[in-house]
């Protein structure tokens, strides 16, 4: 046991290259364009990685993640721009948004617990259009459908971050590692095996002790704060927020990260993210420039959603439990796909004759 | 007072009467069992003590508590821990994290502890993983710590619930047809764990089907039909009364 607990796993080889490597990007590769994709990537990455520890490790299908977003953008947004005049320090408000954002996935939480499945999904989905909807006719506090701009950027010992994205790269960099860290411990924890247990059996779970309306609050509030730091980060990058940005496409386009990476798996999350934000903020649009080349004009991104559709239909065919899925989730969906024989075994147990009384 | 009292408990479900006024008292350090006809109402009677099922009427006794209607992870707290008629396993997580899992309720890691792997819950980890390959040793499963709850044979997913209930450190463990689907020779090791338990002084309240089994290790019996307690008394007592022939065999005409 304790043998197998040193081994490296590929995932934490994946890892560590990537933390080695990944500081040192920047001097290599000195065009902005890269860098602020890169940036882009990352800001969807935490919001997978919070997305994950409520639908990977929880069991909970949360169709109105962008909400929690929408929140965190919005409490920044707030006290650092010209809206209320008030210009609050950047780096408290990274916690101070995380905060909000997880109060705010209790507040959205607790009415769901009596939920599972497609009614907890269909309910979520409500409040993924609710919130913008609210932020959109708010208009004295939000700005209404202009939204906030002119958000404050950070800065740290003088420096200005503005318009460089090379500091931003840095900044999201820490902070994805740190969510990696967060997430990865929540795992292999006293609350994930307590997640894990209401996915696998939540009648099961309660009956050993878990109590499963604090469990389920706490993936409902952890999760949703970390949309809460990648909300703070996009406000202050793009300057602006706007209930246009958190639509119910946004809550989409991270639930089909954790689907391609694989769903509970956390290098299956990274990966998910990395290439799905790589196809939407790189490959479209340079599609496009590429065709442009030879005199054709084809917006690319526009068919976005229609990839996401054909690539989602090609990972269920023939990659269910993602690209890189828990070895859980594989062994789950072997056995869906041999539950025809699994079903006739267990007939045959109640068939069985009892002993003789 | 008992240590364990079924007082005059009654469970309707609409006008389906599924338990009837039953009492039945248990003392520390027994291995007690509750047999009936299937549909007797003998598990609707463990999930009423488990706080799955609120009692229509009548009351539960719990180590000089009243737990009737207290919710299922409260009733765990307290001490009583189960199993399941139809094994409810974590059936995707190793044999040893179901262990791990069941000893939820005595581990202290708070939220925080969990998010930053603090030096206490890291101890605590330690200790709870010994304590779990400690459980599966104890119920003969060790070698297969690593594998998948789902993957075990039946026999052996049956002895890992017990393990599972066992980390919860329960006083009162009931066991939900523990012997259903088992073979005569895994029946035979499942005599000699139940003892086991026992000995390492938790007491037993079993329902099962297997009267051989029943007759064999129960120092008390209490007769189940059609939702009401029809006889009680200890296995010789049980084996001659008329009450139970009747319903197990029917009158003969």
């Amino acid at each position: 046991m304790n043998k197998k607990k040193k081994k490296l796993r590929p995932a934490d080889i994946v890892m560590i290259a990537l933390a080695v490597f990944m500081p040192f990007l920047p001097l290599v590769d000195h065009n902005g364009g890269h860098i602020t994709v890169l940036v882009n990537a990352g800001v969807y990455m935490m919001l997978a990685i919070g997305l994950n520890i409520v639908v990977g490790f929880a069991g909970l299908l949360d169709l109105g993640y962008a909400a929690f977003f929408a929140i965190g953008s919005y409490t920044y947004a707030m006290v650092a721009s010209p809206q209320f005049g008030l210009h609050f320090s950047f780096w408290p408000m990274i916690f101070v948004s995380a905060a909000v954002a997880a109060l705010f996935g209790i507040i959205l939480g607790a009415p769901t617990l009596r939920l599972r499945g497609d009614y907890l999904a269909i309910v979520t989905l409500g409040f993924g259009e609710i919130v913008p909807q609210t932020f959109l006719n708010l208009q004295k506090i939000t700005g209404g459908p202009n939204g906030i701009s002119a958000i404050d950027q950070p800065k740290i010992f003088g420096y200005h971050f503005g318009l460089n994205p090379v500091p931003y790269y840095y900044l999201v960099l820490v902070l994805v590692a740190l969510s990696l860290v967060f997430a990865n411990n929540l795992r292999t924890s006293r609350l994930g095996r307590a997640w894990m247990a209401i996915r696998e059996d939540e009648i099961a779970a309660a009956h050993m002790g878990v109590n499963t309306t604090t469990a389920k609050l706490a993936a409902f509030s952890l999760g949703a704060s970390f949309s809460g730091l990648s909300g703070v980060v996009n406000a202050s990058l793009l300057t602006l927020v706007s209930p246009d940005q958190f639509k119910f496409n946004v809550s989409i386009t991270v639930l089909s990260m954790l689907v391609l990476g694989g769903m509970g798996s956390l290098p299956g999350v990274v990966l998910g993210s990395a290439l799905l934000s790589l196809l939407n903020f790189f490959i479209l649009p340079q599609a496009g420039n590429l065709v442009a080349m030879v005199g054709l004009h084809v917006d690319f991104t526009q068919y976005r959603f229609m990839l996401y559709g054909i690539i989602l239909v090609c990972i269920m065919l023939f990659k269910p439990e993602g690209l890189w899925g828990a070895e859980q989730r594989k062994a789950e969906l072997k056995e869906h796909d041999d539950k025809a024989v699994i079903a006739a075994e267990n007939a045959e147990y109640e068939d069985m004759p009892r002993e003789s009384m | 007072m008992a240590f364990f009292a079924l007082k005059q408990v009654t469970k309707a479900f609409g006008g389906l009467v599924a338990v009837k006024e039953v009492s039945y008292e248990i003392n520390q350090g027994q291995i007690a069992a509750m047999i009936g006809p299937n549909g007797a109402g003998k598990s609707t009677a463990f999930n009423l003590v488990t706080g799955l099922y609120v009692p229509t009427s009548g009351g539960i006794e719990f180590d000089g508590l009243e737990i009737a209607g207290k919710k299922p992870d409260y009733v765990c707290k307290l001490g009583i821990a189960r199993t399941f008629q139809n094994i409810r396993l974590f059936a995707f997580m190793s044999a040893l994290e179901n262990v791990m899992a069941g000893r939820h309720v005595r581990m202290t890691a708070m939220l925080w502890d969990s998010l930053l792997h603090t030096p206490k819950q890291k101890a605590e980890e330690k200790r709870v993983r010994e304590q779990a390959m400690e459980l599966l040793r104890f119920v003969g499963l060790e070698r297969h710590a690593d594998d998948f709850a789902h993957n075990l044979p039946y026999g052996y997913q049956r002895r890992l619930e017990i393990a599972r209930a066992l980390a919860s450190e329960p006083k009162l463990l009931l066991l939900d047809e523990p012997a259903a689907g088992m073979n005569p020779r895994e029946k035979e090791g499942l005599v000699d764990l139940i003892r086991a338990i026992r000995d390492r002084g938790t007491t037993v309240f079993l329902i099962e089907h297997d009267m051989g089994l029943v007759m064999n290790i129960s120092e008390r019996i209490a007769v189940l039909d059609h939702g009401e307690k029809i006889a009680e008394g200890t296995p010789e007592q049980i084996r001659s009364d008329d009450k139970v022939i009747e319903a197990y065999l029917g009158t003969s005409a």
